[in-house]
């Protein structure tokens, strides 16, 4: 627990009005971690997230980004330096192909999208990078097929691989299997397990089994506020977790 | 991994490479206006028009058709361009044609820039009303200042010098018809590299999913203003070729009915193709030609039937239907 | 200039200013209503205005229908016929961009201007006004026309019904809640469509009313749909689209001060209301009540 965190807010408040999404929250993600965000529904997981990748700006407390302060700095400035996140409803650009969809995250990220005067096709290296991604996630037989056209579960990996095209170091993915049917969740959760070691990754779930299967850490949100941060082990076993999370599942 | 699984991610790749190489019937266009030039000699003067109307929704399609930027304010570059190049002729004597586009272009690329550095932060119908709103602010400031404009008649009085100092112009229109054409030709070759660039990539991707680009570090606000720059100085050209051409300018330049004209113009004939520009252009300008005449009413009605007819069932205009027609010819011919 | 002198052209500015703010408000508060409800950008909506205008003048001259009658069968039926053009057309692109919304309803009102034009002809038209409100009435300082008197009381009275009917009224609360959350409120049983369909007619006959009311204001010619459609836009712009206290605001003042400007600065004094209008979007894009 030494050394700059990849993310961490201190005393990160925001609310609407009279409605507080986020008290306080004092949160750590230690390169290469692997953290799960869990609570229950309306407890301020996505404006956490928002919070966090700049989409929402707090109204009191700090984001910082390894070590770095970007609580002022704006959505697609903080992406730029190592933040991406994938979307709780799939966002993408549905009218264009799989393969352009992660060009353009790869694109945006080399500066290869300043050039408005040589061709796309000129450069071979975002392409050959994406259609690497593609392979590793399996996608690349569909890579000239407009998103739209896919099925769910293939359209959620394809959020993922936009996110991965942004090389990032901080990686927040949100609820990544929602939707999708679990004859083809599990692709999803390989993909998560096999994402490279030195990117620290948060992920906001309800499924206990894949929070039990995939996090070293886990983080308990309820009411916009640090209810325990602790090992899987310290969280199942904790009073308070139980009876006002994990209780409701274990009555049915 | 499979060798059919490596071969269709290569596939992918080269079809990727290759999308931007020119396709034999992109020749098509600039093949009729050359023809135009042998076929109707009696029509250049309505030609010369035509190819202004082409370069404006051209300059449109960049900032709607392809950044989906909605904007009911694009004639204020248009008219800007077109004062520019007026003023500097007949009030401040300079007279050369070549210069007077430039000078128009940098006054619309002016206006372009400060204008869509400040409006473009926002959205939706707020935006709609601020483009609306500042183009009408420009005309009333026309209006106001009718010791610069004219006011209600105008600026006249424009006398241009031949054309490199050999070609001049006859009464007929034929010089200016060429003219215009080699301008829409140039203007034509840098909207098609920016369309097919990188950078034309990242502007459909904001069209599609602003959020998405947020997320992903595009740096959407200055994509925005720079291709809105752009167009400006396209729009602004085409207004200082329709100044040279007409010899006179007057506050119509600037007007809604010119914002209004443009956009169904670039609706009628497809967004986001640039091909669509010269067939809405085309079409609708040929026809306002001969209908209007016959009954305004008529025309105006047409105009708008043909507008909600678009919007409702071919919404990607006369391209869209032809590429489905083609489409489906192909399927046919299998 | 005596002090006395100033006021009293200042008199005469605020109450030409006032009138012709309120056939503003009754305008554009259908406008702003049907925008907030269904997020629906109507461009059309000034020929709904026109078209009141027209049935007014027609009603009075070739059915010889007594003014105040006129203005309610231009409410009335011109709210009726916008029925249609809602349920058949504007219902298929609620889901759609404001682009298409703005191409749709601009295509609509060229056909209306056109439609007008070859029915009516390009002149203005003519109306006689009751021979009570076509004269002044001497308040000892000075005196000022009957009509717009008359206008400031109908637009008074109007917001007093609106207000009434939104607050105090069941079909109010549901309106209110569905501009406020449409998700929320078809959650809770209101028939979202149903009500914007009627929303949309009484805002449509409202348009109308006020349309009629203007002629004698400011000239009825086919073009008034695209006229003064900017304004009614501004006005639902600058209030807040949703917003009826906000719509008041911004129809009065924006009223006042094109006026004034107009009187003051006669050549090119409308320059300022569009660059307030732009003002004061860039400080509140969602307009001085609008949903942020």
């Amino acid at each position: 627990m030494s050394g700059t965190a990849a993310l961490e807010t201190r005393g990160l408040h925001k609310n609407f009005g009279a409605l507080q999404v986020a008290r306080g929250i004092d949160f750590r993600l230690e390169r290469g971690a692997r953290c799960a965000l869990i609570g229950p529904n309306g407890a301020g997981k996505t404006s956490f997230v928002n919070l966090l990748t700049g989409a929402l700006r707090p109204s009191a407390g700090s984001v910082l980004l390894h070590g770095e302060e970007v609580t002022r700095l704006s959505q697609s400035e903080r992406a730029r330096r190592g933040i991406a996140r994938t979307f709780q409803i799939n966002q993408l650009f549905r009218g264009l192909t799989v393969l352009d969809n992660v060009c353009l995250a790869v694109g945006e990220r080399t500066g290869a999208c300043n050039n408005l005067w040589r061709a796309a096709g000129a450069r071979r290296e975002t392409a050959d990078e994406a259609v690497a991604l593609l392979e590793a996630l399996r996608l690349q037989e569909d890579a000239l097929r407009p998103v739209s056209e896919l099925a769910y579960g293939r359209q959620r990996l394809v959020e993922i691989a936009i996110a991965l095209g942004q090389r990032p170091k901080v990686l927040l993915l949100d609820e990544p299997a929602a939707g999708v049917p679990s004859a083809e969740s599990h692709i999803i959760l390989d993909v998560i397990e096999s994402l490279p070691q030195d990117i620290a990754v948060l992920i906001i779930e309800h499924d206990m089994d894949v929070v039990f299967r995939f996090a070293r850490s886990i983080t308990v949100l309820v009411a916009g506020a640090v209810l325990m941060q602790g090992t899987p082990q310290e969280v199942a076993a904790d009073e308070r977790v139980r009876t006002l999370y994990l209780g409701e599942q274990a009555h049915g | 991994m499979a060798r059919s699984e490596r071969a269709s991610g290569a596939a992918a790749a080269e079809f990727l490479l290759k999308r931007h190489t020119l396709r034999p019937a992109e020749a098509l266009p600039w093949l009729i206006g050359i023809g135009a030039y042998f076929a109707f000699p009696d029509y250049m003067a309505l030609g010369t028009q035509i190819l202004i109307g082409v370069m404006f929704a051209l300059s449109l399609d960049l900032v709607l058709g392809y950044a989906g930027i909605v904007t009911l304010g694009h004639a204020a570059f248009f008219g800007t361009g077109a004062y520019a190049a007026a003023l500097l002729a007949a009030r401040l004597g300079w007279s050369e044609p070549l210069s007077g586009l430039a000078f128009a272009g940098v006054c619309a690329a002016l206006a372009g820039f400060v204008s869509g550095w400040v409006l473009l932060r926002y959205r939706g119908l707020t935006l709609l009303m601020l483009t609306l709103a500042t183009a009408i602010m420009l005309y009333e400031l026309g209006n106001a200042r009718a010791d610069i404009t004219g006011g209600y008649d105008g600026v006249t009085g424009i006398t241009i010098k031949p054309l490199f100092g050999r070609f001049d112009y006859d009464l007929y229109g034929h010089t200016y018809y060429l003219y215009a054409l080699a301008v829409l030709f140039v203007l034509f070759v840098v909207a098609r590299r920016i369309v097919y660039s990188p950078f034309g990539q990242a502007l459909v991707g904001i069209r599609e999913n602003l959020r998405r680009m947020e997320a992903i570090g595009s740096p959407v606000h200055r994509r925005l203003v720079a291709i809105y720059t752009i167009a400006a100085a396209m729009a602004g050209v085409a207004g200082g070729l329709y100044a040279q051409s007409n010899a006179f300018v007057t506050l119509s330049a600037l007007g809604f009915e010119r914002s209004a004209s443009v956009l169904v113009m670039l609706i009628l004939g497809g967004t986001g193709r640039l091909y669509g520009a010269f067939l809405g252009a085309a079409i609708y300008m040929l026809l306002e030609d001969s209908l209007a005449k016959l009954s305004p009413e008529f025309w105006e009605f047409g105009v708008g039937l043909v507008l909600v007819l678009t919007v409702l069932f071919a919404r990607g205009g006369l391209l869209g239907l032809l590429e489905r027609a083609a489409r489906r010819a192909r399927g046919l011919w299998r | 200039m005596s002090l006395e002198h100033i006021l009293s052209i200042g008199a005469g500015i605020l109450l030409d200013g006032l009138a012709y703010g309120m056939v503003l408000f009754i305008v554009s508060v259908g406008l702003s209503v049907t925008m907030g409800l269904m997020g629906f950008a109507n461009l059309a909506h000034g020929a709904f205005a026109m078209a009141g205008g027209y049935v007014t003048v027609s009603m009075m001259s070739a059915l010889g229908v007594p003014f105040e009658l006129a203005l309610v069968c231009a409410f009335v039926l011109v709210g009726a016929a916008s029925v249609p053009f809602e349920r058949l057309l504007y219902a298929r692109l609620y889901r759609a961009g404001e682009l298409d919304q703005v191409l749709l309803t601009i295509g609509l009102v060229f056909m209306t201007i056109a439609a007008f034009t070859y029915a009516y002809g390009p002149a203005p038209q003519a109306i006689r006004v009751p021979r009570y409100l076509s004269g002044s009435v001497d308040f000892g300082f000075r005196t000022f026309a009957a009509y717009r008197l008359f206008m400031v009381l109908v637009g008074a009275l109007m917001m007093g019904a609106l207000w009434y009917g939104f607050e105090r009224t069941s079909l109010g609360a549901r309106i209110r809640a569905a501009v406020d959350n449409r998700r929320m409120a078809q959650s809770i049983g209101i028939d979202v469509d149903r009500l914007f369909t009627l929303t949309f007619a009484l805002g449509s006959g409202l348009a109308a009313l006020g349309g009629g009311l203007a002629v004698n204001l400011t000239g009825l010619t086919p073009t008034f749909a695209i006229q003064y459609l900017v304004f009614f836009l501004i006005v639902v712009a600058v209030g807040g689209a949703g917003s009826i206290k906000g719509t008041v605001l911004a129809a009065l003042v924006l009223g006042v001060t094109d006026n004034a400007g107009k009187y003051l600065f006669p050549a090119g004094g409308a320059f300022f209301i569009y660059a307030a209008t732009i003002a004061l979007l860039l400080a509140k894009p969602a307009g001085l009540y609008g949903k942020e």
